[in-house]
């Protein structure tokens, strides 16, 4: 049976057209996946279904009836729930409170009391049903990000969703919690709830999903069923292409010492810890989600302080308490949350790729628009930043694109030692790809580059050595050639 | 590779578009404030006969000086994401403090105008340190707080009674014209100049920009955020005592209850130019025409015999008007 019908919607923001005639339905009781790069449109066709956006022509229809979905409230009232990356949750009350917020348990008419024991009864119910069992009393923001979505999803039950929309959902989640999400997701199908799941994860698309829509440059490509499609085809049909290689690796010869660690201790840590990162390598820093690796490497970057130790940065010391020592020592560091710590979203990719060496955009003393002009263009055409539009405000790029501006930000640093903090978060492989080319030529123009990643395939697939932390220390530091999953997993977790 | 190079034609040909409709919103960011001022000015033409007098405008452009230069001082904080409630108290620390010293103690004019701004640029310098040192989680608290102490200041220096009898050369810069335009004026584009090549040529302005768009990136793009900070609340504050000088020379005097709720006048002038109040967004011109509509608006109102009362109210309707406008225009955009 259809619960929901798309015929032909289009939809163009300024003149550009996003989204090009799309037709498709999504059975009752489906985990229905829409498969595309980053700017490929889906995110435009889930705005449309929650009412965030308008379509300008086409069709929905909702259980065989045609309906109009003008604002949120329209599609949270037919039974669409949507749970986004971002969660929309309020860490400063509780689980029950969460779960009502809108739609209140009431002791009698409007203007009654609110009927707490009740609300707190639901909520503890409802938790249970997705196999948690909490008290309802508990502080969201006391919660981790696996269960704080649980609470959304137990929400969108609250409020009888038929059809609950995933966004990139298991994005920031530890490899325990997606665990937990997936089978929840499971469970849920078997009573027949329905889902539209987004998410860059093909495994786990592989693992969850019934049928892909695909989606390229705002056009459907086609729909299928996941048994019968592999891995390597879902990639194909989403860039249009074969993609030869995920992991582009290449060895370059390695050279001088490039960034030394002695006896770093952080605040509220007794471990010391020491190593080494190389020219012509890439050091890759692998481990569960609080080893404490985005700690080490803010501690060397001077973002947060440390306690002791010493840092050298090409065999010369150098004394690092705040940002602006590290980043003249020649250290890029690029941050794991590109939107809250790496761009500045409502200013010009202009303003953004000049902002940390203005110096060098300077003529007798002041800025020159030319020049930092001519900076920005180089940039846009060498990293293929699309649309190389310089004037365009980061926020309205794709995920890939954002993080290519910000790679673009500690180039023009003149840096010699890169950190990334999982480079490729939530960007699609296509845009993967053209990182790791990055990197690679980075690398090959003698910068000493680390990685940090929680994605084992791609510390495996990009880095020459690794590092493995484990609450707080380095249990391991193995070969490209010594390294595997199993290894990494033990060293990770202690054994 | 063929897929891919096709992709970045695309990317090519949506450009035009998105460029031209970028540049055509970019005209009405820029100019939707001054469309604003000219429109008011032709109404009040029409209305009133008086209004385009020579006598009247010089008129308005005195009686908006102070404001405009309380306003650019103001822009800063705001571009932080920031805001500095203390102005108005600043203003009259400061003239309470010239008056002092060159009638109290009848000490050199020249050193007078010395103390006056050397008071506000410190006072100013305080917020920034209450701001930054203590972290104060917001400047709207260490400012509330230096409002009522630099005020309560002023108070118990003078007594609470005003100085009268300034020298000429305190009183110059609010009371001399050069031929018709006066001094305070001409005061105020040389601070606009001087502000809009400082806040786009020069890295301090681009950090300040930054600091309002996401603290915290600017942070790690090694920008020194506190060192910033303090000088916005000084210049802020330096500002503040600038509009002082003026103030002394239109009215003689110095008043220890001068400049109440100036700083309110100057958030609306920022406001109404466009700047948002979560930062990073605002321009000098779109402040100056802020400070511009304000003073228009009064002065026409009292050229049709408006009550002040209803004036108040009005001045309430334009803000709100010209924000809603804003948010009208994001809207617009978004959908």
């Amino acid at each position: 049976m259809v619960l929901l019908e798309m015929k032909d919607v289009s939809k163009s923001f300024s003149g550009v057209q996003v989204l090009h005639n799309i037709n498709f339905e999504i059975q009752k009781g489906e985990v229905h996946v829409l498969l595309g790069e980053n700017g490929a449109g889906k995110s435009t066709i889930i705005k449309i279904l929650t009412g965030a956006y308008l379509k300008d022509t086409g069709e929905i229809t909702w259980e065989g009836e045609k309906t109009n979905i003008t604002e949120p409230k329209d599609a949270i009232n037919i039974g669409i729930a949507t749970i986004y990356q971002e969660l929309n949750l309020i860490p400063q009350l509780s689980i029950a409170d969460n779960i009502f917020l809108g739609h209140e348990r009431k002791r009698g008419g409007r203007f009654s009391l609110l009927d707490r024991v009740q609300m707190k009864e639901k909520a503890k119910q409802l938790m249970e049903r997705l196999g948690q069992t909490v008290d309802p009393d508990e502080l969201v923001g006391n919660l981790g990000v696996g269960q704080q979505q649980l609470v959304e999803i137990a929400k969108a039950l609250s409020l009888n969703a038929k059809l609950i929309i995933m966004d990139e959902p298991t994005a920031s989640l530890s490899g325990q919690e997606v665990e937990q999400l997936l089978s929840t997701v499971e469970k849920l199908r078997e009573q027949g709830m329905t889902f539209v799941y987004i998410s860059h994860r093909l495994e786990e698309i592989k693992r969850i999903g019934d049928r892909i829509t695909v989606l390229r440059d705002g056009t459907k490509i086609t729909t299928v069923p996941v048994k019968t499609t592999s891995v390597d085809q879902m990639i194909e049909l989403m860039v249009g292409r074969s993609l030869t290689q995920k992991y582009p690796k290449k060895v370059f010869k390695k050279g001088k010492e490039g960034l030394r660690i002695e006896n770093l201790k952080l605040k509220h840590s007794s471990n010391k810890l020491n190593f080494t990162a190389y020219q012509g390598e890439i050091l890759g820093i692998s481990g569960l989600v609080g080893a404490g690796r985005t700690e080490l490497m803010r501690g060397i970057f001077g973002a947060d302080q440390i306690d002791s130790g010493k840092v050298y940065v090409f065999g010369e010391q150098k004394i690092i308490q705040k940002p602006q020592d590290a980043i003249k020592a020649g250290i890029a560091f690029i941050t794991e949350d590109r939107k809250g710590e790496g761009l500045f979203l409502d200013q010009s990719l202009i303003f953004n790729k000049t902002i940390s060496k203005l110096r060098r955009v300077k003529e007798k003393g002041l800025i020159s628009y030319k020049k930092q002009k001519e900076v920005a263009n180089q940039y846009v055409n060498d990293l293929k930043i699309r649309p190389n539009n310089i004037n365009l405000m980061a926020r309205n790029l794709s995920g890939g694109n954002q993080q290519k501006v910000v790679i673009a930000k500690w180039l023009f640093t003149e840096a010699r030692v890169f950190i990334f903090d999982e480079p490729t978060r939530g960007i699609d492989v296509g845009a993967k790809v053209e990182v790791y080319n990055l990197i690679n030529k980075l690398v090959d123009s003698g910068a000493c580059v680390i990685i940090v990643s929680s994605e084992l395939p791609e510390i495996l697939g990009m880095c020459d050595r690794i590092l493995v932390m484990h609450e707080g220390t380095i249990t391991a530091d193995l070969a490209r050639s010594k390294a595997s999953q199993e290894v990494i997993m033990k060293a990770a977790t202690g054994g | 590779m063929e897929q891919r190079s096709s992709s970045i034609e695309m990317g090519t040909k949506t450009h035009p578009a998105v460029n031209t409709r970028g540049n055509r919103k970019a005209i009405v960011n820029k100019f939707g404030a001054l469309l604003g001022l000219v429109g008011l000015c032709l109404i009040l033409s029409i209305l009133t006969p008086s209004f385009l007098k020579e006598d009247n405008l010089m008129n308005i452009a005195r009686q908006s000086s102070i404001n405009a230069l309380l306003s650019l001082g103001m822009l800063l904080p705001i571009l932080t994401a920031g805001i500095d409630l203390s102005v108005g108290s600043v203003l009259a620390f400061a003239i309470i403090s010239a008056g002092m010293v060159t009638v109290t103690w009848g000490m050199s004019p020249v050193l007078g105008i010395f103390v006056c701004l050397g008071v506000g640029a410190l006072a100013g310098w305080l917020n920034g340190i209450l701001l930054t040192k203590l972290r104060l989680p917001h400047p709207f608290i260490s400012t509330l707080g230096t409002m009522n102490i630099y005020r309560g200041l002023a108070l118990i220096i003078t007594g609470a009674s005003p100085i009268f009898g300034f020298s000429y050369t305190m009183n110059f810069v609010g009371q001399e014209n050069v031929g018709i335009i006066p001094v305070s004026f001409i005061l105020v584009i040389i601070a606009c100049i001087f502000f809009h090549i400082f806040l786009t040529r020069t890295s301090t302005g681009k950090y300040i920009y930054a600091i309002g768009g996401n603290k915290e990136a600017a942070r790690l793009s090694g920008i020194p955020v506190d060192r910033m900070l303090i000088l916005v609340y000084t210049i802020s504050g330096f500002m503040a005592s600038l509009g002082g000088l003026v103030l002394i020379g239109r009215t003689n005097s110095a008043s220890p209850i001068a400049g109440l709720s100036y700083e309110l006048d100057a958030i609306a002038a920022v406001i109404i130019g466009g700047a948002s109040f979560f930062g990073g967004v605002g321009t000098v011109w779109g402040t100056l025409i802020g400070a511009m509509i304000i003073a228009v608006l009064r002065n026409g109102l009292n050229l049709l015999g408006t009550s002040s009362d209803l004036q108040t109210i009005i001045i309430g309707l334009v803000i709100i008007a010209a924000v809603y406008v804003d948010v009208l225009r994001r809207k617009s955009s978004k959908k």
